[in-house]
């Protein structure tokens, strides 16, 4: 067993963790205050981040410190400005955000903190999926308790700086986690992604400009404050730096959130900490970071989790969640079921994705029922390929089509042992 | 008018969180649903656009957007079975048989008797725990048909 540094999940470990008093006790609210005690400058605050290599745990692992370096510049654009924390958490396989939020909700609330000292914010609003009701409520009770404690609100600390923080609570739409999308849903409206540009830093909430974060992203912001960014580096790799929260679900003896350092092989998390595949049966599949992340065979299993090994393996990291299929699992099996989800999800504004995601569920179902078709397999390319890259709004269509090109890619024979063979004519 | 003075009230509080009060529709809908009777009929959306000062459509238009919102009247306890990967891995189709039985409900629709309302929903992000189903807002994970049969004989 491979031991290394954590943070993440320390505090979780105690006893009622998600409260105030056990969490100050553990030194919550510390890296916040020192940001204030020594006036550090709101932008040597962005460079410290910057200078971490924090990449975004939502999926994309774009660096948070460049995107809140995005905002303008407070001098010559004097709109309010805010912050969405993205927690629609929504992406098949991942579970991280609810861990997070459940356990350690003033590290989360910690991180708005210093996140809104950078980008001067006016506000933060923490979207969160609205099935999380005890995520969602664990956050809210923190948030009231800081508030009383005088760390939230008007004049913070005594320290001139004050900043809001709310609750809101989505509706049950994975497209909600598209960050426009979130924007227009934390507004009121359907969760329809804005074309880009403008992008959210010129032109966010409200037309204001707007940063938007992951949970786990703001998550790592207090550590990297107290503790350093050349600390942050020794963890994890050159380009992927820190640790990640790993879900990893499927066909293993002990899923579960796992906090592991970027660049940890994939075979580490399967076998040390997930216990192996389950029933003593063999690996046949996996996906790396969520359902939208190319689906990979298993013998690239000693793969490093981190953005750019998993890119060069011909997937993506995403938001880390390793979704692990036995031997005996169907892989058209769950590209059905995932064509069915993105088939769901859909916004339906692109024709691309509206379509083409029914018309997936449609050809992969009738394979699995035994009505396929000779040319169903080209059929199935063909429609994946009109529907990404980046003909969209917004990246639905991608996260739909690709993994039905990677299981074709790596396991082609099982769709096509689904096509009857055409009856023979009888002379 | 359906909508009762104490969520009006609490709608004034709840929209000050925001620049522009209509980004509390979504949160406010959900109250509606939750106080009046379990779903957002068409006096209560009407109500809801009158005080937002919105069209009706509007506010029809969010409330059919999102899958948390019901629309037509369901069953007394809402049963949602997870049917995505992770539980379909585990088992989902499984849990959902138990769910029909044990509710006489079948997927998407309620059971005779008003009790139950059952359907299948996608990730609903506890896939650790898989499978899992959702009963009146309350997550019950590492499921098997035995606690299916559990869980939900107990409300009965």
């Amino acid at each position: 067993m491979s031991s290394f540094e954590t943070y993440l999940l320390v505090r979780a470990q105690l006893e009622n963790s998600h409260t105030l008093e056990i969490a100050r006790g553990d030194g919550a609210y510390k890296a916040f205050s020192k940001v204030l005690e020594t006036s550090m400058e709101p932008e040597a605050v962005t460079e410290e981040v910057k200078k971490s290599g924090l990449r975004g745990r939502g999926g994309a692992g774009f660096p948070t410190g460049l995107k809140w370096s995005f905002m303008p510049n407070h001098e010559t654009d004097t709109r309010s400005r805010y912050m969405a924390v993205n927690a629609d958490e929504s992406e098949p396989g991942t579970c991280k955000d609810r861990v997070l939020m459940r356990e350690d909700p003033h590290c989360l609330i910690e991180g708005c903190l210093i996140a809104a000292y950078a980008m001067r914010l006016e506000a933060v609003y923490v979207y969160v999926r609205g099935e999380y009701r005890l995520p969602y409520d664990r956050m809210q009770a923190a948030l009231d308790e800081a508030r009383a404690a005088g760390l939230v609100g008007q004049n913070i600390l005594g320290s001139g700086f004050s900043c809001e923080i709310h609750m809101h609570k989505g509706a049950g739409a994975y497209i909600c986690g598209e960050e426009t999308g979130l924007m227009e849903s934390l507004e009121g409206k359907r969760g329809h992604p804005r074309p880009k540009p403008p992008f959210p830093a010129g032109f966010g909430l409200w037309g204001q400009p707007t940063t938007v974060n992951n949970v786990e992203s703001i998550f790592n912001v207090p550590f990297i404050l107290e503790r350093g960014a050349d600390w942050f580096r020794t963890l994890g790799t050159e380009s992927s730096p820190g640790n990640f929260l790993c879900g990893i679900s499927g066909h293993v003896e002990k899923p579960g959130v796992y906090e592991v350092p970027l660049g940890i092989p994939a075979r580490t998390i399967v076998e040390d900490l997930a216990g192996g595949i389950w029933k003593g049966r063999a690996l046949k599949a996996w996906f790396p970071g969520g359902s939208s992340t190319g689906v990979l065979p298993a013998d690239t299993l000693d793969t490093p989790m981190d953005h750019d090994s998993v890119k060069g393996a011909g997937s993506m990291f995403g938001t880390g969640a390793m979704i692990i299929l036995d031997e005996t699992a169907c892989v058209v099996r769950s590209a059905l079921v995932l064509a069915r989800f993105y088939e769901h999800e859909s916004c339906g504004q692109c024709s691309q994705c509206r379509e083409g995601t029914e018309w997936l569920e449609q050809i992969i179902a009738r394979l699995l029922d035994g009505r396929g078709q000779s040319g169903d397999i080209d059929l199935l390319t063909d429609l994946c390929n009109g529907m990404t890259p980046g003909k969209t709004i917004c990246a639905l269509s991608d996260a739909a089509a690709l993994p039905v090109l990677a299981a074709l890619r790596h396991f082609r024979s099982e769709f096509e042992a689904l096509i009857p063979a055409p009856a023979e004519v009888s002379t | 008018m359906a909508l009762p003075e104490t969520l009006r009230t609490e709608f004034d509080e709840l929209c000050k969180k925001y620049p522009q009060g209509r980004a509390g529709l979504i949160p406010a809908l959900h109250r509606c649903q939750e106080e009046l009777g379990g779903w957002l009929s068409p006096e209560i959306l009407t109500d809801c656009a009158e005080y937002f000062a919105l069209e009706p459509v509007e506010v029809y238009a969010v409330a059919s957007f999102y899958p948390m919102f019901f629309l037509r009247p369901v069953g007394k306890h809402v049963v949602s079975v997870c049917r995505n990967i992770s539980c379909d891995l585990r088992g989902a189709q499984e849990i959902t048989q138990a769910a029909e039985q044990c509710t006489g409900a079948s997927c998407g629709s309620s059971s005779e008797d008003g009790q139950f309302y059952l359907e299948e929903v996608e990730c609903q992000g506890a896939c650790t725990n898989a499978p899992m189903m959702v009963v009146d807002g309350k997550y019950h994970e590492d499921l098997d048909a035995e606690a299916v049969t559990r869980i939900l004989g107990g409300l009965k």
